[in-house]
């Protein structure tokens, strides 16, 4: 599976479009991780394990959009965006969409 | 009076150790970007060299969290009481942003030839963040497509 953020997959040519495709996940950080998150707070600094929770969240809605538009029969998804909400206190949604196509 | 005294105290080590890591941050920030300097990243979307024969695009991306100090905080509490730049937090989102798009430049990898349409889009999280102090850690992604060309010397070595 391809994907890019520009409207092409460059030096290939689009052949067919599918539409939309999306994938989301909401986590919730676990409270040893916030305990230590607090005491760096303290400090400053990289947050590490909000770095990595947040990637692996991302890798895993990005996982279920490919999984979508392999379903459709695409092999390509072009114009990826990622979107990041907070819906409740500690939680955080992450968003990914783009458009499936397939290349040739 | 304790509580004062701890207040205090977390503001001093936030200014020693914050200071300090800041500092260490922005030796390693210079450091890596002296090194990726050839990996061009841009905003457009047509950078291609039209005559060269495109290998692989993939989406790269880049992510970092990164939290102010106690001392920061506290002065930017004051801030608000006058208004005006606040540079306490200035130094925060540019570090998370250089930061995010250094990552973003180490995973292209070293055959990448040019990242096309960069995006960086920042939010704030954690529990401790969205209080009434204000915010507290920011997290900011950088991502775009990589894009390799053939080389040619590969092809005929």
């Amino acid at each position: 599976m391809i994907l890019t953020n520009i409207e092409s997959v460059p030096g290939k040519k689009i052949v067919e479009h599918f539409g939309i495709v999306s994938g989301s996940t909401v986590r919730a950080k676990h409270v040893g991780r916030d305990f230590m998150a607090g005491l760096k707070n303290i400090v400053g600094g990289e947050l590490k394990g909000y770095t990595e929770l947040l990637h692996d969240s991302r890798q895993q809605a990005t996982d279920r959009m490919i999984e979508q538009a392999r379903e459709l029969g695409a092999n390509a998804i072009i114009n990826v965006r990622f979107a990041t909400s907070s819906v409740a206190q500690g939680a955080s949604e992450l968003y990914v969409y783009g458009t499936a196509v397939r290349v040739e | 009076m304790e509580e004062l005294i701890i207040i205090i105290v977390l503001i001093a080590i936030g200014y020693f150790f914050g200071s300090y890591a800041e500092a260490k941050h922005y030796r390693a920030i210079a450091h890596w970007e002296r090194l990726l300097l050839k990996l061009p990243v841009v905003t457009s979307k047509n950078m291609l060299d039209p005559d060269r024969e495109i290998e692989k695009a993939a989406l790269v991306t880049g992510n970092v969290v990164v939290s102010i100090d106690y001392f920061k905080r506290f002065l930017a509490i004051l801030r608000n009481l006058f208004g005006g730049q606040v540079k306490s937090y200035e130094s925060l989102v540019d570090r998370a942003r250089r930061e995010a798009i250094i990552r973003m430049k180490k995973q292209a990898g070293r055959r990448t030839d040019i990242i096309l349409n960069l995006r960086i889009e920042t939010t704030t999280i954690g529990r401790n963040a969205n209080q009434d102090k204000g915010i507290g850690s920011i997290e900011a992604i950088a991502y775009g497509t990589a894009v390799t060309y053939r080389k040619t010397d590969e092809i005929h070595p």
